[in-house]
């Protein structure tokens, strides 16, 4: 019986076990699959936004009348520009300027991106085996990752004080303001569980969990799953925001 | 005893390149987001904004997938596994951009 397993494992077949599919470990292969999947979810949301949108008519200003010093003519007629809409800023009143657009999102556009870099090193500090690298690194893309929250809260805030709901907008038709909700809250809860996989594989590293384990493949896979929230981040940026 | 186990552990030294390599690429990110804001506010709005900023988030895309998630140097197999199936997304997008044309002239606005 022995002497027969040994036969059949000397011919070396791909289907006898012990080999990675696409050269990758089990973990990774899952997250890569689980992110296509995550993709498919907020594509979803983001071309709902793009058919919503293009349903509804779009600000003519010989029509609906024209922006005088920066202050655009909300109606629940037509689709509002959104570098009017998202043109606040904390403090920016007291400063002495009220048109701020999109300031306030591309800093938390630079945020996400900086925290991605972050999130790199600590990667790479992993392979080196380097656990102070990896602690430092992870540290500040949790830090990032929270100052982003901080700034998605402000800026939930500001839009539900200024009147919207999930069925009520100021802005502009109420399907707006319920795609933003929709649309940055799925985001930012990604942002959140993001965080907290973070903080637990900081945790575990200082715990030295995988420094005894031998390899940091751990941080690996919660950074792809890190660089996929800035990646979908990229997207609304450009899609919600900027067009 | 502890510290026996410790010292086992070889810390590898940096590779100065990949440093600079992962500092290079986040430079780019840093640039096209500046460059997408200049574009908000000096192309009118019209097809061809939209296509420099399609263009331009296409581009940013492939460097985080492409270099920060390392799926450029993974097997092709991979690759193309993950990257292919997208193009359902191209297609959803093009049937539900035209149902949207087809709802504003129901609509009749």
């Amino acid at each position: 019986m022995s002497t027969a397993t040994t036969e059949i494992s000397s011919k070396t077949s791909i289907w006898n076990g012990g080999q990675s599919p696409f050269n990758a470990s089990y973990g990774k292969l899952m997250m890569w699959f689980f992110l296509l999947s995550d993709a498919f979810t907020f594509s979803a949301l983001l071309v709902t936004y793009g058919m919503v949108r293009y349903s509804h008519a779009a600000y003519d200003p010989s029509v609906h009348g024209a922006i005088v010093d920066n202050v655009f003519p909300f109606s629940q007629g037509y689709w509002p520009l959104p570098d009017f809409v998202f043109n606040s800023f904390p403090f920016a009143h007291q400063l002495g300027f009220d048109h701020a657009p999109l300031v306030f999102v591309g800093i938390m556009t630079f945020i996400l991106i900086m925290s991605s870099v972050t999130m790199v090193l600590a990667v790479e500090a992993g392979h080196r085996m380097d656990k102070k690298a990896v602690e430092k690194w992870m540290l500040w893309t949790i830090i990032g990752g929270l100052t982003f929250l901080g700034c998605q809260a402000w800026e939930w805030n500001h839009f539900i004080h200024a009147g919207s709901s999930l069925s009520y907008n100021s802005y502009g038709p109420p399907d707006f303001a319920a795609l933003f909700f929709f649309i940055t809250g799925f985001h930012g809860t990604h942002v959140l569980s993001g965080v907290l996989l973070n903080f637990l594989i900081y945790y575990r590293t200082v715990t030295g969990m995988y420094e005894k384990r031998g390899h940091y493949e751990m941080v690996e896979k919660v950074g792809l799953y890190w660089h996929f929230v800035d990646l979908v981040w990229v997207f609304v940026f450009t899609f919600f925001y900027l067009i | 005893m502890s510290s026996e186990e410790t010292s086992n552990i070889q810390v590898i030294p940096a590779d100065k390149n990949k440093i600079k390599h992962i500092w290079k690429v986040a430079g780019i990110l840093g640039l096209i987001t500046t460059l997408e804001f200049i574009v908000a506010f000096t192309i009118p709005s019209g097809m061809l904004k939209l296509s420099i900023f399609v263009v331009m988030t296409i581009v940013k895309a492939a460097y985080i997938v492409g270099e920060f998630m390392h799926l450029k140097h993974e097997s092709k197999t991979l690759m193309w596994s993950i990257l292919l199936p997208m193009i359902f997304v191209v297609w959803m997008l093009i049937a539900f951009r035209y149902e949207s044309w087809a709802i504003l002239q129901a609509r009749g606005w």
